[in-house]
């Protein structure tokens, strides 16, 4: 029997129970939307998380007070302060010459306030290297002013919100503040840079590092954000980090330095192996379609044994049976692979023009993946029923019972 | 053409055997029209069975068309019984999903005719069937005997040599019947191989030999014109 002969035969045969292959169909089609679309939501959510940690920068060091005992993985949230990262620490560090770079930060929340109003906002204390390693840009006037970083100046840069908020239209530039108790003058504002990883840049006031400092009544940092020449220095500069540290620290280790990178690829295998995780979870009802597949062939076969006898007396040999019962399973679970993926595509569509972050593709390899389980899952549940009607006896078959 | 030597066929129910068929020995010449009578559970079906490679006998030698068909494996059989024999069954086994061109069809789908020439013999032979009209009905449109006459356009649109026919009357009332057993018997006239497994005497002793069989034993074999005497 030709292929085409052989497929039409299965189509008309699925044809003739249409809601029986429509239920089928559907419960395969939810199965590879299912796949699908948390493989792409999950591949989404690492993309962002991903894309906000190189928009740091890949040459980026960052020196943290307090010792994480735990080695390699998530860099610690929660150190233990033994000893302060003082700005002298971070000015020691200039010292190495793989360092390009470097912005100490001291952060802390207070009130601003302009004229009458006043609310609350993130203050950062840094230097005017603040805005190249942290790829920032201004939108008005000018950053902090270079020079001694232990001298604490007066001037104060705007995120885009708090300007909006204090100012409405006038322009701030030259404009006094008031942070806390203290009086800073304008120079500049920040262009909007949106969220980069929970800190809303919009929101924030930065300051000379000294003044924040004096502000906050702390000698810690909070951090220290040091840029590595090029990508190649990383590791030296974390290296000599770490020696002139434990140097100014009494030869104890009490700061913890992790690169960017580091960050970047944990985050990176974490989610990744999360998406792999959920895939794998929205797979079982993939299996669960199989087996509404092979328990409607089974069905099938056993209806249509007179037909199976049929075809054998009409000389049709074991194989071609067989091929023809598998057909109709493999239809099945293709068409509702392909249901399923086109389903997949129009939520991806629907969800990608009310939300950007969503805006990525569906992943080539889910939907790879999704139509070779689903052919896969057609051979392996059809196998079993369509053996079974290769092997009736057609004489038991064709006999009324 | 056909040669069945001390054919058994012993079925096991259980731990019971069960003889269908003992000892039968049988020579069929080509263009022969049989009928095959006896008493229920005779083996009559059995027989049919066998000699149409739906079934293996037990022990006893087969040869069809001079091949000894107890030597060809399932598939050689399959494609034997596709070429050479037609089968027509009491309860007619169209599919029912399938309009009467498409059963019809079916034995030239399998023997992988191409459509050109396919669609023109299904033409030919609903026309020689009368059936031209009822073409694209299904079976439950159709009536007794037009679902048989479909079922026998179906068994013979490959030409095969031998036809071989279970009850073909046997779900349908007497003008119904006769008019199939006409077509039949045109089918024989033009040089078919006939066999027909029938309870109706009348029917029976139309054959120009008659098989008789009893307990799985062929107990009667009468030949020629003396036989429609006998059935006068
Ligand atoms: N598959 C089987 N398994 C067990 N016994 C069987 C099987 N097929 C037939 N038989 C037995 O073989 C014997 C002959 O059966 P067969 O169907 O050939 O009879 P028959 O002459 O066609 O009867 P009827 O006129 O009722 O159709 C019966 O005793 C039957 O019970
Ligand atoms: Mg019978």
């Amino acid at each position: 029997m030709r292929l085409a002969e052989q497929l039409v035969f299965a189509v008309q045969s699925l044809a003739a129970l249409r809601a029986r292959t429509a239920l089928i169909v559907l419960a395969m089609a939810i199965g590879t939307a299912g796949v699908v679309l948390l493989t792409w939501l999950g591949e989404a959510g690492r993309r962002y998380v991903t894309d906000q940690f190189a928009q740091l920068g890949t040459n980026l060091v960052i020196v943290l007070p307090g010792r994480s005992e735990t080695t390699g993985g998530a860099p610690p949230m929660f150190g233990e302060t033994a000893r302060d990262l003082t700005l002298d620490d971070a000015l020691a560090l200039r010292r190495s010459e793989h360092v390009a770079r470097l912005a100490p930060i001291v952060a802390g929340s207070v009130a601003v306030a302009f004229g009458n109003r006043e609310r609350e906002a993130t203050v950062l204390g840094s230097t005017a290297e603040l805005l190249p390693v942290r790829h920032l840009s201004l939108a008005a006037g000018q950053f902090l002013p270079a020079g001694d970083p232990r001298r604490g100046g007066a001037e104060c840069v705007l995120g885009g919100t708090l300007v909006r908020e204090l100012f409405g239209a006038a322009s701030p530039l030259g404009a006094w503040v008031r942070l806390g108790d203290r009086r800073f003058r304008v120079t500049g504002t920040l262009a909007s840079a949106g969220r980069s990883l929970g800190n809303d840049l919009d929101e924030m006031v930065v300051i000379p590092v000294a003044s924040a400092m004096a502000l906050f009544d702390s000698e810690g940092l909070f951090r220290l954000l040091v840029e590595a020449r090029d990508r190649d220095a990383v590791a030296r500069t974390v290296a000599d980090c770490e020696r002139i540290l434990r140097t100014r620290h009494d030869g104890e280790l009490d700061v913890t330095v992790i690169t960017q990178a580091s960050v970047l690829s944990t985050f990176d295998g974490i989610l990744r192996a999360l998406t792999w995780a959920i895939a794998g979870i929205a797979a079982i009802s993939l299996v669960v379609a199989g087996i509404l597949i092979m328990n409607v062939m089974v069905i099938a076969v056993s209806q249509r044994r007179a037909e199976v006898g049929l075809l054998k007396a009409l000389g049709a040999a074991a194989p071609v049976v067989r091929t023809l019962f598998l057909w109709e399973a493999l239809l099945l679970a293709v068409a509702g692979a392909g249901c399923g993926l086109a389903l997949a595509s129009a939520v991806r569509a629907a969800a990608a023009a009310f939300v950007p972050e969503l805006r990525t593709g569906l992943p080539g390899a889910a939907v790879a993946a999704a139509a070779l389980v689903a052919l896969g899952i057609g051979v392996a549940f059809g196998t079993a029923p369509a053996a079974r009607a290769a092997r009736l006896d057609p004489v038991l078959a064709l006999a009324r019972r | 053409m056909i040669e069945l030597r001390a054919i058994d066929r012993v079925f096991r129910v259980g731990d019971q055997p069960v003889h269908a068929l003992r000892g039968v020995d049988l020579a069929i010449a080509r263009g022969e029209y049989l009928s095959l009578m006896g008493p229920s559970g005779s083996g009559k079906s059995t027989l049919l069975n066998v000699l149409g490679l739906l079934d293996r006998p037990t022990a006893g030698s087969y040869h069809f068309a001079g091949e000894d068909t107890g030597r060809l494996d399932d598939a050689a059989q399959a494609r034997m019984r596709r070429q050479h024999i037609g089968f027509v069954f009491q309860s007619f086994h169209l599919v029912p999903r399938l309009s009467t061109a498409q059963n019809v069809a079916l034995p030239l789908v399998l023997a992988e005719v191409p459509r050109a020439e396919r669609a023109e013999r299904v033409r030919a032979q609903l026309a020689a069937f009368g059936l031209t009209d009822r073409a694209h009905h299904r079976p439950d449109e159709l009536s007794g005997g037009q679902r048989q006459r479909a079922a026998i356009a179906r068994a013979t649109i490959t030409r095969p040599q031998l036809l071989l026919a279970d009850e073909p009357t046997g779900n349908l009332d007497r003008h119904t019947g006769e008019e199939v057993v006409r077509v039949l018997e045109r089918l024989h006239d033009d040089g078919l191989t006939l066999i027909v497994v029938t309870h109706d005497p009348a029917l029976g002793a139309r054959a120009h030999r008659r098989l008789r069989m009893d307990d799985g034993r062929l107990v009667g074999d009468v030949r020629g014109a003396e036989a429609h005497d006998a059935a006068r």
